[in-house]
């Protein structure tokens, strides 16, 4: 490693360690609850090695955004339907799906270890440059943002609003809008199954 | 990642680690102890606010009383329920203590001091991302409180870590807009960039009282700021999470010795944080006029000081309101706190962006004006909103009667992959799986209302009135299902 010195070197391995750990943790936990814990545990790692790269903004809402909210919004999923307990393995819900995932994180390791051995591999702490001025990588990343790619970042904002109404769209669909659409999900079994009678 | 410090100019060597290390021990000794005495001081004052003596009997004044407590907590029996998982439940008090403490990490206590030609500021880290990792971390300490309500796998606690993550997950937003706001009137001198980082934001407003971020940001985001920070911290009126009447404990309610002692530092520990943030981020800091007597001094005294005024009004609040239903929690943050500070924020984004003054106040009205539109479109939205739920002819009236509160123990069942039903969730009541032998259905509301455990509503119990307006709409429902039924015999 050019460049590196040894305390830059120890934080990247014990963050790397705890990203792979976090990550056999999600794929081997058969405990639902467990496994978000451990991908929370991985997101941690990743976002160590975006400070250590410098890229304390990515760091910051890496943790805000995934570990903050996302994870937060799995947990509270897991438990809200009570699905929080050791699931049944056996059967696959989707044909296929190991040899799938197989292939595909072979590809990847094969796709790290051509970038690790690569020729464009520089052994520099940044690929586009330091950002070693403070805050100047936030600023310049704003100017980025806010400049050159406002468009798509505006665009990007459009299909997210898009996405939570048509969430809330479809959570409501079946009672024409309004909050009287839950109403057959409130209703008894015994209404549900007069209804089914009619 | 080094940050701002003066501390590092020369270099990483020995003396700086040595340093560093000091630092983070001294904070983390004045946080512990600060959290004593804010114990003791809550508890003292809310005695005489309520004509009561309070703690007198452990050292003068009843100052050692929560020493004594702690170590009472130390020594007793530490309990794990049966049906608990383990690991997470032994982990949870410690994701909560953290997260607390290493926001304190990036508060300025004090000026710069210079010790053996060494310089350094008086706080541990100051990261360039700054308020961002306030952010981070304050997002962060919602596992705790979920994980240990999770992993007790009890009722109670799981109720209330659920409300404890709803909440802090909705008051994120508003505390990020106001914080936004302060963002963008830290600009650093000299150039017309602003700043994330504390102790930069602290430099920015140094200047004289009237550079305070909360007369540059023109109030609103400081009190949003209040509000909000006062729901993530779950201290009164927004204590739901733990509401006595309602749920016991709350999450904590299977904790014992000293991992509940650990929430509850959390909770004082974020308290202190949160009130020193805002020093931090609205009224300068550490700074105010100082004297050429002991020079280090005043700085840590200014803050010291700001930071016992806000801690004195979270007590006086705790005193003084009532705690808020579930719905209201809801309302305020969503309807109420997210649009202003959203609409204020841009207002101050067009004042600070425009380089003249006559652009500034054109921007700044179309924007007011443009807030004001969107504000009646979604005002008649609501309204558009509450016609049809009224419309539709079933239990839509009922849901929006103020019985949210409403909880069936009974259709709590974690083992048996029921869905639950949740007071305050605007899907309203689930479908629960049921067996096939009950006749009741428990959406519906029967018997005296409103006196069971979970239904408490205001601190004070549910008013008579509202008993009575759920009685009714139980008649409304029963009269929407009889049509209903009269309809499938006639079909």
């Amino acid at each position: 490693m050019i460049g590196a010195s040894f305390p830059d070197e120890l934080t990247f391995f014990l963050a790397a360690i705890i990203c792979v750990i976090g990550a056999l943790g999600v794929v081997l936990t058969k405990h639902p609850v467990r496994a978000a814990l451990s991908l929370v545990m991985t997101l941690f790692g990743v976002a160590v090695l975006f400070v250590e790269q410098q890229a304390d903004f990515l760091a910051a809402v890496q943790v805000i955004v995934y570990a903050g909210a996302i994870v937060v919004l799995f947990l509270f999923v897991i438990m809200l339907l009570g699905v929080d307990k050791v699931e049944a393995m056996a059967k696959e819900p989707l044909i296929g799906q190991r040899i799938a995932a197989l292939l595909v994180g072979l590809g990847v390791l094969a796709l790290i270890g051509v970038s690790g051995w690569g020729h464009w591999y520089s052994g520099s702490m940044s690929v586009v440059g330091s950002t070693s001025l403070g805050s100047a990588g936030i600023r310049s990343l704003a100017e980025a943002t806010f400049t050159t790619y406002l468009l798509p970042f505006e665009v990007t904002s459009i299909l997210l609003i898009i996405v939570v109404m048509g969430a809330v769209v479809l959570v409501r669909r079946g009672g024409g809008g309004g909050p009287g659409a839950i109403d057959k999900a409130s209703l008894s079994d015994e209404d549900l199954e007069s209804e089914e009678a009619q | 990642m080094i940050g701002l410090d003066p501390l590092f100019n020369n270099g990483v060597h020995l003396a700086e680690v040595v340093i560093v290390l000091i630092r983070v021990f001294v904070a983390f000794a004045v946080l512990m102890v600060a959290v004593m005495l804010m114990i003791w001081f809550e508890r003292k004052v809310i005695s005489d606010m309520q004509n009561r003596i309070g703690p007198n009997r452990a050292g003068p004044w009843g100052l050692l009383q929560s020493l004594a407590d702690g170590i009472k907590l130390f020594f007793k029996e530490d309990l794990v329920p049966e049906k608990s998982d383990r690991f997470v439940f032994k982990l949870a008090p410690y994701l909560s203590t953290i997260p607390a403490f290493l926001i304190f990490a990036i508060v300025p206590v004090g000026g710069s001091v210079t010790i053996a030609s060494h310089t350094f500021e008086l706080q541990v880290a100051d990261p360039p991302m700054g308020v961002l990792f306030l952010l981070a971390m304050s997002s962060v300490s919602v596992y705790g409180l979920m994980l240990a309500g999770w992993a007790s796998g009890s009722k109670y606690p799981l109720v209330g870590s659920v409300r404890a993550s709803a909440q802090m997950v909705s008051y994120e937003a508003a505390v990020s807009l106001s914080i936004a706001a302060v963002v963008l009137v830290s600009i650093v001198s000299g150039t017309h960039y602003s700043t994330l980082s504390t102790n930069g934001i602290i430099v920015s407003q140094a200047a004289s009282v009237f550079k305070w971020n909360i007369f540059r940001t023109g109030v609103v985001p400081f009190v949003i700021f209040m509000i909000a920070i006062t729901a993530e911290l779950n201290r009164p009126p927004f204590d739901l999470v733990e509401a006595e009447q309602e749920l016991v404990g709350g999450f904590h309610t299977e904790y014992s010795s000293i991992r509940f002692a650990l929430f509850f530092l959390a909770e004082f520990m974020n308290t202190i944080t949160m009130s020193a943030v805002a020093v931090t981020l609205f009224l300068g800091g550490p700074s105010g006029p100082g004297f050429h007597f002991l020079p280090w001094l005043w700085p840590i005294l200014w803050f010291s000081g700001k930071t016992l005024v806000f801690l004195f009004c979270y007590v006086w609040v705790r005193a003084a309101l009532p705690r808020l239903r579930y719905d209201q929690l809801m309302d305020l943050g969503w309807k109420w706190l997210i649009p202003i500070s959203l609409g204020w924020l841009l207002v101050l984004g067009a004042l600070v962006a425009t380089p003249s003054i006559k652009d500034a106040l054109l921007w700044s009205l179309a924007i007011v004006v443009g807030c004001g539109i969107v504000g009646l479109l979604l005002s008649r939205a609501f309204k558009v909103g509450k016609e049809r739920a009224r419309h539709v002819e079933s239990l839509g009236e009922e849901l929006v009667t103020p019985e949210i509160g409403r909880l069936d123990v009974d259709s709590l069942d974690l083992a048996g992959g029921r869905i639950m039903e949740l007071p305050g969730f605007s899907g309203g009541p689930y479908r629960r799986g049921r067996s096939q032998g009950e006749e009741e259905s428990s959406v519906l509301v029967k018997g005296p209302v409103g006196v069971g455990p979970l239904v408490g509503i205001t601190a004070s119990g549910v008013p008579a009135s509202e008993i009575v307006e759920m009685r009714e709409a139980e008649n409304r429902v029963k009269k929407v299902r009889k049509k209903d039924e009269d309809k499938s015999g006639e079909d």
